[in-house]
This record gives C-alpha cells, sequence and structure tokens, in this order.
C-alpha cells in the first residue's frame, strides 16, 4: 500500500493537535516553572537561587570599583560592605588595612601586572552608586527570599540616589515575597519616617515590625535580635519627637532585654523619666 | 615581503569572506542592544553593567575568531593541497609561517577595530563622554594578546592532527592563562613539593596575556594604564609571538607535508 507524504504529514499533524488538546491540561501540573511570575524562575527553576548570590557579589564589586578579592585572594570572610554600609558603619582605618588583601607584590610579574589591575580602594560615590542597581535587581529575580537584597537596594536608592519612591516599590516587592519579615518592615519604616517625614506610617509599619518578630520562633529570634532592637529603639526616638515619654520609654525598657549595652539605654531613659515628670499635664478647659 | 602581504591579504579576504565574524558580531550586538534596553528602577544613566557585558562578549568573539580562523589555516592548505603550489611559487616555509601570521592577526584587527567601534558608540551614546585613549589602549592590548595567541594556534596547528584539537586545547590553554595566570604563584605556594616547584616553573615560563585584560580599567572609568608599563606589555607579547612563530617554523620546516 503506498501512502502519499502529504497525506501522512496532514495526519501527524492532525494526531499532534489531538495530543496538545489532551495533554495540555496535565501537563500544567507536572511542572511549576511557569508559575514563577520571572524568566528566571521559568528557565532555571529553583535552580537560580545559586546564582542570586554571585550577583550580589557584583553589586559588591561595583561599589569597589572592581578593587575585590578573587577566591584565591587570603581575605577574612567579612560582611560585604554593601551590607554594613546600609547598616550605617562607617569605614574605619583598621577596615581599610583589612581590605588590602593584595599586600606587597610576591615577585616582579606580580609587581608588573599591577600596572594592568585596579589597586586602589575606592568606594562609589556622587549619585555612581547606582551602577550596582542592577545586580541587585537579578539577584531579587532569582532569589526573593533573600532579604539583603531588598535591604540594601532600597538602602542605596533612598540615601544616596534620592529615589524613595523607588525604594518603597522595591521593599514592597520584598515584603510580597517574605510577608513574615521585620528587616524589611524596619526598612520601610525608615523611608515613611526619614524620607516622608510621615510619622504615623512609620509607627505602623515599625509596631508590625516588632509583632512580627514576637511570632517568631526563639531560635529565629535570636537570629533577628538585633533588627529587634533596631525596631524598638527607632520606635522610642519616634514616639520621644512625638512628645509621647510613656510609650518611648517603654520601646526602651523592650530594647534593653536584648541590647548588649543596657546600661547606656538606661541613661536614655532616666532622661526620658525626667522630660515625663516636667510635662505639664494637659488639664481640658471648663466648657462653662 | 611582498610575498608575505599576498599570504596575508589572502588571509584576510578569506575572513570576510566566511560568517563567523558576521554572526559573532551581529550576536555581541544583539545581546549588548538587549541588555541597554533594560530598565532598572528607571534610571537611565546606568552603564557600566552594557560596558561590563558588551566587553566580555567582544573578548570571547574575538578569541573566537583569531583561534578558529588561524587553526584552520595550514590544515586546511594541506588537506586541499594548495601547499604544495603555494610553496612552488616559490615562497618559503618561513614566508608561509609569517603571512598566515600577519592574515590573521590583521584580520583579528579589523574585527576587532569594529568591535569597538560599536562599543563606543553604544556607550558613549549612554554616558555622553567619549574616552578615547583608553578604548585605544585596550584595543591594542587586546590586540597584542592576540598576537601571542595567535602565534601559538599557529604553532599547535602545526603539531596537533586536526584543527579541532587545536581550538580545543588553545581556548582551554588561554582560558586557563587568563583565569589563573596572575593566581598560580599563590597556588603553587600552598601546594606539596614537587608540584610547588612544577607550578612555579609554569608561572615564571607561561606568557601572562592576563595583562593584557583592560576591561575593568573600561568598566569602572580608572583612566589609562601608565604609558611605560604599556610599552613594555607590548614588547612582552611581541618577544613571545616571536618565540611562537619560531618554534612554528622550526616545526613547520621540518613537516612531510604529504602524508
Amino acid at each position: 500500500m503506498k501512502l502519499s507524504p502529504l497525506l501522512a504529514l496532514v495526519a501527524l499533524l492532525a494526531l499532534a493537535f489531538t495530543l496538545a488538546t489532551g495533554l495540555a491540561s496535565r501537563a500544567d501540573r507536572w511542572s511549576r516553572r511557569d508559575q514563577s511570575g520571572n524568566l528566571f524562575g521559568m528557565l532555571f527553576g529553583d535552580g537560580r537561587k545559586l546564582f542570586a548570590n554571585q550577583f550580589f557579589t557584583m553589586a559588591d564589586v561595583y561599589f569597589h570599583s572592581g578593587y575585590y578579592p578573587s577566591v584565591f585572594d587570603q581575605k577574612s570572610a567579612a560582611e560585604k560592605e554593601i551590607i554594613s554600609a546600609s547598616h550605617g558603619k562607617k569605614e574605619t582605618e583598621d577596615d581599610e588595612k583589612n581590605e588590602d588583601f593584595l599586600g606587597k607584590p610576591k615577585d616582579w610579574i606580580d609587581a608588573f601586572g599591577r600596572h594592568f589591575r585596579i589597586t586602589q580602594h575606592t568606594h562609589l560615590e556622587n549619585h555612581t552608586e547606582r551602577e550596582i542597581l542592577p545586580w541587585l535587581r537579578l539577584a531579587a529575580d532569582l532569589d526573593p527570599q533573600k532579604i539583603e537584597t531588598f535591604t540594601v537596594g532600597a538602602f542605596f536608592l533612598r540615601e544616596h540616589l534620592n529615589r524613595p519612591d523607588q525604594a518603597e516599590a522595591f521593599l514592597r516587592e520584598g515584603l510580597r515575597n517574605n510577608p513574615a519579615n521585620c528587616e524589611i518592615l524596619f526598612e520601610l519604616g525608615r523611608i515613611y519616617h526619614e524620607s516622608n517625614h510621615d510619622r504615623a506610617r512609620a509607627r505602623n509599619v515599625w509596631e508590625l515590625g516588632v509583632k512580627k518578630f514576637l511570632a517568631l520562633t526563639p531560635e529565629q529570634m535570636k537570629d533577628d535580635k538585633l533588627i529587634f532592637e533596631e525596631l524598638v529603639v527607632n520606635l522610642a526616638h519616634l514616639e520621644e519627637e512625638a512628645g509621647n515619654y510613656g510609650p518611648a520609654i517603654n520601646w526602651l525598657h523592650a530594647a534593653q532585654t536584648v541590647s548588649p549595652n543596657p546600661a547606656g539605654l538606661q541613661t536614655q531613659i532616666d532622661d526620658l523619666q525626667k522630660k515625663l515628670t516636667a510635662q505639664v499635664p494637659v488639664v481640658p478647659a471648663k466648657l462653662y | 615581503m611582498n610575498k608575505i602581504f599576498a599570504l596575508a591579504g589572502v588571509v584576510i579576504k578569506e575572513l570576510y569572506r566566511r560568517k563567523d565574524f558576521y554572526v559573532l558580531f551581529v550576536l555581541t550586538a544583539l545581546l549588548t542592544l538587549a541588555a541597554a534596553a533594560m530598565n532598572f528602577f528607571h534610571d537611565d544613566k546606568i552603564v557600566r553593567y552594557v560596558k561590563d557585558i558588551c566587553l566580555l562578549l567582544i573578548w570571547v568573539s574575538a578569541l573566537l575568531v583569531a583561534i578558529v580562523t588561524t587553526a584552520r589555516q595550514i590544515p586546511a592548505e594541506r588537506e586541499a593541497r594548495t601547499i604544495f603550489p603555494l610553496l612552488a611559487k616559490p615562497v618559503s616555509r618561513g614566508q608561509v609561517i609569517a603571512g598566515k601570521f600577519l592574515g590573521c592577526w590583521l584580520a583579528t584587527g579589523v574585527a576587532l577595530f569594529v568591535f569597538y567601534f560599536f562599543f563606543a558608540i553604544i556607550t558613549g551614546s549612554r554616558e555622553q563622554i567619549w574616552p578615547l585613549m583608553v578604548y585605544l589602549q585596550a584595543l591594542w592590548m587586546q590586540w597584542a594578546m592576540l598576537a601571542v595567541v595567535i602565534a601559538m594556534v599557529l604553532l599547535g596547528s602545526i603539531y596537533f592532527a586536526a584543527p579541532s584539537s587545536t581550538i580545543t586545547i588553545c581556548f582551554i590553554v588561554v582560558a586557563g592563562i587568563l583565569g589563573l595566570g596572575t593566581h598560580l604563584h599563590t597556588v603553587a605556594l600552598q601546594q606539596p613539593e614537587p608540584m610547588q616547584t612544577v607550578l612555579t616553573l609554569v608561572y615564571y615560563l607561561m606568557p601572562h596575556l592576563e595583562w593584557y585584560d583592560l576591561r575593568d580599567f573600561v568598566v569602572y572609568d580608572m583612566g589609562l594604564v601608565s604609558w611605560p608599563a604599556f610599552v613594555l606589555a607590548t614588547l612582552y607579547a611581541a618577544v613571545w609571538t616571536g618565540i611562537f612563530l619560531l618554534l612554528a617554523w622550526f616545526g613547520f620546516r621540518r613537516k612531510n607535508l604529504t602524508t
């Protein structure tokens, strides 16, 4: 029996179409990649998280303008500088010395080769910090559960690039992916307090952060102690600014439970106590 | 000298007749333009990642053009048996090596110039600054490094059986030097003997191609490399090119072309 090639092609196409209609609904359940919501999720699945840390490191490399140790250079596993900068840590002379990973040239080849390498330790400044943003964006897309990506990105957008709106949007995205995270809530509160001067929203967000912290397991609480301290100390300062000395004292008492320096906080509590006692109570005027 | 230039002319014509360069250029251009079109936090002044990606693609493409073009030269002449009429011109074997080298080097230079021209246009249109001397220095250094690579591949093409093995081995060697070159001594010091001595010897004896990678200077706006170092590096590349070409000539002189 001779079969026409055209007929065979039509028959195969019909068969493929029939199978596709039958299998399409089932195939959706086989893989969840296309439900991930972004291109990287679709391409790499959960393997994308492996690349996220690399992109986050690239942001730190850019922050140092290429002066960065390779895997072969001896350097202690210190915290990435973009993270410490976002926590408000200023670099000391000792830090500078620690980051001189090159040291003296080992031989003439190394000495001559340094003419063609970046050997100056500099940081991005004067709005050039924007150059780290693409890598943070990619890191966030690859691993939306990596909290530092959102907090560091938001810090640089708000503090160095004067873009609080973008910082807020980035943090909101982080919060959608990590609804229980108090670190993101703390950063969000800083935007409302420091950039937007919206005390009420800052208070709400920080108080929510405290609630989220208190809902953690004791092990998780140990890891997030620092962020809890920052939350309650900032809440105390916010209440002090608003003239609410009583709640401010309460927040400082809460901070004392986790602070490495409770005596320092006690001095602040004493000062607030004096202000509270000196405060003239508001007596409502007689209506008639 | 005329014979060498004539041979080089043939190689250059071969490069622009083949599609390798055009494919690589279009790929580089498309990927760079796609990267440049991405919008991060509504900030259109971000440019360094575009430079980084474009320069990486230029490096990979230039290495591919240089290694693949060079590795085919002498085996193709032998396979097509055009080597015999060529040597009967008369052209000496040394002139064949020199002509093939010059042709591949100049052809790669033309390709490199086109790549860097595209790079300058893309980054200049975003940054509105044109550090042409920095670009020229980076281009020259890359071209000088490619001279060493081309001479090395030419040497490999004489000793290895097929162009595919020459291409693979040369790629591994060049990638190894570029990635590990600076750190090999550090790695050697952490090894037990006799590996320590072997690696230290390799470190001192290999051509340090990693010096010629000025991408960081371009990406991070670090200005120019000092001119004395630049001249010395050029000289170093010329010396290594000479060594490889001489070794290739020694090998080719004794090579039985009929088998």
